[in-house]
């Protein structure tokens, strides 16, 4: 059983896509139809319709509304997000050597949020930086930071979970900070809300920046994926093999921050589906990157769309915060990685 | 001359660590490179394969400086074998050795009939086929070592930099990793603790002290009890056994330092 190559075995890897396109889609109709107001599939398809092709099917206004304007950009918000953060996660964890890397337990989704926060409250920038671009110099930040305090602490892999440690405490503080002391109590409220990741105020024009800056940051992930592959014995081995260490782990780092403080300025903070995802994945596929990153995307779309259901249907008249329902799966794997990862060197 | 290097200097922390080297590598001969701790050994072979650049000097590859060769032509000449490098990735013996190709292949490119022989000619020559699936992380440390050389070898190099490559073996396996380093017939520069095993198995023996080179040649030439009580601080006796082998005893009556 060999991991880092893929075969000549073009049928299996269609039969694959095409599954895994299939659990996505089927996901999402889910999505669409489950809530506090069921919707057969039937209606949802010609919501769907009407809504993409204006076919004027007899579906009822609310049905319509419900369907096209807020289930389904939610549930394509969801996939996107969870595929995302799944893929910031597996390329941490390669960059990183440490199994534990992703980008809210390294403090890039804390810095995000600081930087999409001082936007919000603040006014930096304005209208021209926006909350995306906030959020991006927030998760830059604080992936210097990180990798700074890392470094100075030894550079040895597990001190970049520390280091991860301190920088999201300090760039929760500071958005803590910032909301306490500067905000109305309703940005506040607002605010709170927020950082806790919520898909609830997802519409069409939020997918039409999220969706290219994903499709972008997974094919750049896709074309270092042999390089990836590469680090498995660090960074010295990556470079005797030809790899351009340096400059493709700026190229990545800057990869992860974008495709983080994209989904943390449109859905806030989500934890542990960076962390979660890709072990999955390497459980389901192996290990080499030109079949983990692109399972990473669809294992973790198809996750974020069920984790949003749940989120909605969990506590009746009531939705969840979608961090609290990754966390409720999130902590509990995070603790059995780390219980694996001490096995002896 | 195929690898060398010229007044090369790099220092970290404001310390000069390697100090001027100049050296020159036979083709197709096993070059041992000794010194206490500290003296510059691993900084000396990882300048030599661009792991770290230079602060001054140069060191080139068939005359030409390889600061100026892209990294990946670099890694098809000349490959590196770390210490002890170990992954928490679960990979399979011919995982680890199929790295080997990265050079040779382009970001899309499918695997080649080409890579997969040069994966199965690498595992031959270490002596591993039948391992070819087992779990990296079931090896033992000499057979560790034994795949590292084959990802090496994968890379189709004519240039082996091997950093301590017996630490933390048994004697068997270092004496057995170090035979297999000879029979490759490949230029070899290897860094070795052990000054016996050095004169065993090396062609020639170059002798770091404080990031300078001291001395290089011949085993015989360089390694004299005055060069080893200057460079190591201790006494030691050389014997010629029957065969003609050399043996550096350690005279034990007289305790270092003192």
């Amino acid at each position: 059983m060999s991991h880092l190559v893929i075969g000549p075995n073009w049928p299996a890897r269609l039969v694959l896509a095409a599954l895994s396109l299939a659990a996505l889609i089927f996901a999402i109709a889910l999505a669409v139809t489950v809530g506090e107001m069921a919707i057969p599939l039937p209606v949802a398809f010609r919501a769907l319709g009407n809504g993409l092709f204006d076919l004027g099917y007899p579906v009822s206004a609310i049905q319509q509304g419900v369907i096209f304007e807020y289930r389904l950009s939610r549930a394509l918000m969801a996939a996107l997000c969870g595929g995302a953060l799944a893929l910031s996660g597996a390329i941490l964890q390669a960059l990183l050597r440490n199994p534990l890397a992703e980008p809210y337990i390294l403090g890039v989704s804390a810095g995000a949020s600081t930087g999409a926060v001082c936007v919000m409250i603040l006014g930096f920038g304005g209208a021209t930086l926006g909350l995306s671009g906030g959020a991006f110099l927030g998760a830059v930040a604080a992936l210097v930071l990180v990798a700074l305090l890392a470094s100075g602490a030894g550079g040895a892999s597990d001190r970049v979970i520390l280091a991860g440690v301190a920088g999201s405490q300090l760039f929760n503080a500071a958005t803590a900070t910032i909301v306490t002391t500067l905000a109305s109590a309703e940005q506040a409220r607002g605010v709170m809300f927020w950082l806790l990741g919520n898909f609830g105020g997802v519409r069409w024009p939020d997918l039409l920046v999220a969706a290219p800056l994903a499709l972008l940051g997974f094919l750049v992930c896709m074309v270092h994926a042999k390089a990836l592959d590469a680090f498995a014995f660090g960074a010295d081995a990556a470079a005797s093999l030809g790899v351009a260490v340096g400059r493709v782990r700026v190229v990545l780092f800057a990869t992860t921050a974008l495709l983080t403080a994209t989904m943390v300025a449109i859905v806030g903070t989500v934890g542990f589906v960076g962390l979660v995802i890709p072990h999955a994945a390497r459980f389901l596929v192996g290990p080499a990157h030109a079949r983990l990153l692109p399972a990473c995307l669809v294992i973790g779309g198809v996750f974020m769309v069920l984790a949003d259901i749940l989120s909605r249907i969990l506590v009746p008249q009531q939705i969840l915060p979608i961090g609290i329902v990754t966390a409720l799966f999130g902590a509990p794997a995070f603790a059995f990685i780390l219980y694996r990862a001490r096995r002896p060197a | 001359m195929t690898l060398a290097t010229h007044d090369v200097r790099w220092g970290a922390g404001g310390r000069m660590i390697v100090d001027g080297v100049t050296l020159d590598v036979a083709p197709n001969r096993v070059l041992g490179l000794i010194g206490p701790n500290g003296s510059g050994k691993s900084s000396l072979l990882r300048l030599l394969c661009r792991l770290r650049r230079v602060a001054s000097g140069v060191v080139s590859l068939d005359s030409r400086d390889i600061a100026d060769l892209p990294r990946h032509e670099l890694a098809k000449r000349l490959a590196f074998v770390e210490q002890q490098a170990t992954t928490e990735v679960q990979l399979t013996v011919c995982d680890v050795v199929r790295l080997g190709r990265t050079p040779h292949r382009a970001a899309f490119a499918s695997w080649s009939a080409e890579d997969e022989r040069a994966v199965d000619a690498a595992l031959a020559r270490v002596g591993l086929s039948e391992r070819h699936d087992q779990l990296w992380h079931t090896l033992s440390g000499g057979e560790r070592q034994r795949v590292h050389i084959a990802r090496a070898l994968a890379q189709e190099p004519r240039e082996l930099i091997l950093d301590e490559p017996t630490n933390h073996l048994d004697i068997r396996h270092q004496l057995s990793i170090l035979a297999l380093v000879r029979r490759l017939r490949l230029t070899c520069v290897i860094a070795l603790h052990d000054l016996n095993l050095a004169s065993l198995f090396c062609d020639e023996i170059a002798v770091l002290h404080e990031g300078r080179l001291v001395a290089a040649g011949m085993p015989a030439s360089v390694l004299t009890p005055e060069r080893i009580a200057r460079v190591f601080g201790i006494a030691v006796e050389i014997r010629c056994d029957e065969a003609g082998h050399r043996h550096i005893a350690y005279v034990m009556d007289h305790e270092p330092g003192t």
